[in-house]
């Protein structure tokens, strides 16, 4: 099936758009868990994936990053087609994901973790022969890129133990950021924090996307949600039902979409954004 | 070279959280021991200490590899005692060095097979290697019919020779141990594969959400502590010339006790080699301490599993602490 046969002026292909997908499906037996959806993210922009629980938002973005794969539909990254067979893939692609569960080590120190599965060895024999690691660069340029987020940490030798919940998901926010090349995708990412924790991720995420990587938030918490993005795609029953403008949009709207009280369809125009809705 | 900072950082790191506390202990028991008797402070003492120490020391630092990934290792003296009986058939043979090249394969295999069925089907360490230290024990027995080999052949007790530095022996099975130790400290601190065996002991879910292969590292950890048993078993026959497949029963408890009283935790990701070094020389001191004291020797087991509740209790505290 060539997706651009079909719909010969599909946006993957301007510049603007920068991870596009089209009629996603995947069937476990009986059960879908993605029906025919479609996906948007453009550049400079935080996109919020809303949707209630089950309604298919964490599939869609295993879809998206290889950690699924779909049985229909096509990715395209930056008007590429794109395969992901595993996240693996997907990060070698520029893409890089934090999760709701802290994924630091909190053993290892900050620097080891935004290096975690990517040290840097040492020029010469002792990196070569010995294998030695370059501590001293990874330990600069970990904290050039937490300076670069505005987090504040006494020391990048600090054990990550040492650190607040909400320090650690600012860890691996920095890790995240300092890896992607295209997009950082982020689920779920305050599941795990308290209120004033919620806060420093958010205004993190903002400041993410004010270094010209666009965001992808998975999230079910409406406040958090109008605070930061810059469009709403809300999911339900496995598909997009559609993308609203938060500053159009009030949350009675959302709502609504998100739990089958308004159709999609018939959302007024004025509060939609972008294609899709 | 680098900036004062760090190094007073890594000050620090080390005098807060590794091998601080067992230092601390060691130096201790050594104080009052010298001061109490009259014949612990001396040369020839302390060498004799090292000596005692080299074999269980050894296999403790292929316990601590496995115990930072939060595993255990029962079978490891059952490993090196099967390596022993491997060394020494194929010696009486006539061949030391091919000898001596099998031992390390069959340690490393027996290594492996653990290392297998912990890391790809996923079954705990602990009944792992129970299953292991039953199987192999009784397959040493089997091979020379439960009787003793003797190998009194230079080579293979070569570890139990050694030089003399102003009254002081040094055997060449301490310096390996110390070499092997030196050598594990940095692979663990300074390599990504340590870095990893760290990660996969403290969170497996991160490290493997990171693209490490947990699998993998699992494995490797398990056969290397096994070349690590093969070296013991070569030290082991320098300390007593002979192979006994009976021999080495409790090695294996006695390295855990070396390794938790080292500082590492049993919950993995969190300690090391050296303190595992340190936690041996706790083990020797005390006992060879209390002898020279004239204490009844159950009061030196009673200390040592006092020690080791102290270190468990102790990690048990910092954890809750910090988390």
């Amino acid at each position: 099936m060539t997706d651009a046969a079909v719909h010969p002026s599909v946006p993957e292909t301007t510049d603007e758009v920068v991870l596009y997908a089209k009629g996603l499906k995947k069937k476990y037996g009986h059960v879908t868990a993605i029906a025919d959806a479609d996906f948007q993210l453009c550049a400079n922009e935080v996109l919020a994936v809303i949707g209630d629980n089950g309604a298919g938002k964490s599939s869609l973005i295993k879809a998206i990053t290889g950690a699924l794969a779909p049985d229909e539909g096509t990715v395209f990254l930056k008007g590429q087609r794109v395969h992901f067979k595993n996240p693996l893939d997907a990060r070698l692609a520029g893409i890089e994901t934090v999760y709701q569960e802290l994924a630091v080590c909190p053993e290892l120190d900050i620097a080891a973790n935004m290096f975690l599965g990517r040290e840097r060895r040492r020029p010469g024999w002792r990196g070569g022969l010995l294998r030695g690691l370059d501590k001293a660069a990874m330990r600069k340029e970990a904290a050039d890129h937490m300076e670069e987020l505005g987090i504040r940490v006494q020391s990048i030798t600090q054990r990550v133990e040492t650190l607040s919940g909400g320090q650690r998901q600012a860890v691996a926010v920095a890790r995240a950021a300092a890896w992607a090349t295209n997009v950082v995708i982020m689920d779920e990412p305050t599941a795990a924090l308290g209120v004033r924790e919620t806060g420093q991720v958010l205004d993190l995420i903002l400041r993410v996307k004010a270094r010209g990587l666009p965001v992808v938030l998975i999230s079910h918490s409406m406040p958090e949600v109008f605070q930061v993005a810059d469009r709403i795609h809300i999911h339900r029953l496995g598909r997009r039902e559609a993308v609203v403008d938060p500053a159009m949009a009030s949350m009675r709207d959302v709502v609504a979409v998100m739990t089958g009280a308004l159709a999609g369809s018939e959302l007024p125009s004025a509060l939609k954004a972008g294609p899709g809705s | 070279m680098t900036d004062p900072k760090g190094s007073v950082d890594r000050l620090r790191g080390f005098l807060t959280t590794q091998v601080a506390g067992p230092l601390a202990a060691l130096l201790v028991a050594i104080v009052v021991f010298s001061a109490t008797t009259d014949t612990f402070l001396n040369p020839a003492n302390f060498s004799l200490m090292l000596q005692q120490s080299v074999v269980i020391g050894t296999l403790a630092i292929g316990q601590t590899l496995i115990i930072l990934t939060a595993g255990i290792d029962l079978a490891n003296g059952a490993i090196m005692v099967l390596g022993t009986i491997v060394i020494a058939q194929f010696a009486l043979d006539g061949n030391i060095v091919l000898g001596l090249m099998l031992g390390m394969l069959a340690c490393a295999a027996a290594g492996a097979l653990n290392g297998m069925i912990v890391a790809k089907w996923k079954l705990p360490p602990f009944i792992v290697t129970l299953g292991t230290l039953t199987v192999l024990t009784a397959t040493a027995r089997l091979m020379t019919d439960s009787q003793s080999l003797p190998v009194e052949r230079g080579l293979l007790t070569v570890m139990g020779q050694g030089f003399s530095v102003a009254g002081f022996t040094v055997s060449w099975g301490v310096v390996t141990w110390l070499a092997l130790t030196a050598g594990f400290a940095y692979a663990l601190g300074r390599t990504a594969w340590g870095t990893h065996v760290y990660a996969v002991g403290d969170s497996p879910n991160a490290a493997k959400l990171n693209g490490i292969k947990v699998d993998r590292v699992l494995f490797s950890v398990y056969v290397v502590a096994g070349l690590v048993y093969a070296v013991g078993a070569w030290l082991a026959m320098g300390r007593t010339p002979i192979a006994d497949p009976s021999a080495y029963q409790t090695a294996n408890l006695d390295s855990i006790t070396a390794v938790v009283i080292g500082g590492t935790s049993l919950f993995g990701g969190r300690g090391g080699v050296v303190g595992t070094l340190i936690g041996t020389l706790i083990v020797v001191v005390l006992q060879n301490g209390l002898t020279q004291a004239g204490i009844n020797s159950l009061y030196q087991q009673i200390a040592t599993g006092a020690l080791v509740v102290v270190a468990v209790l102790v990690d048990q505290i910092i954890r809750r602490k910090d988390r």
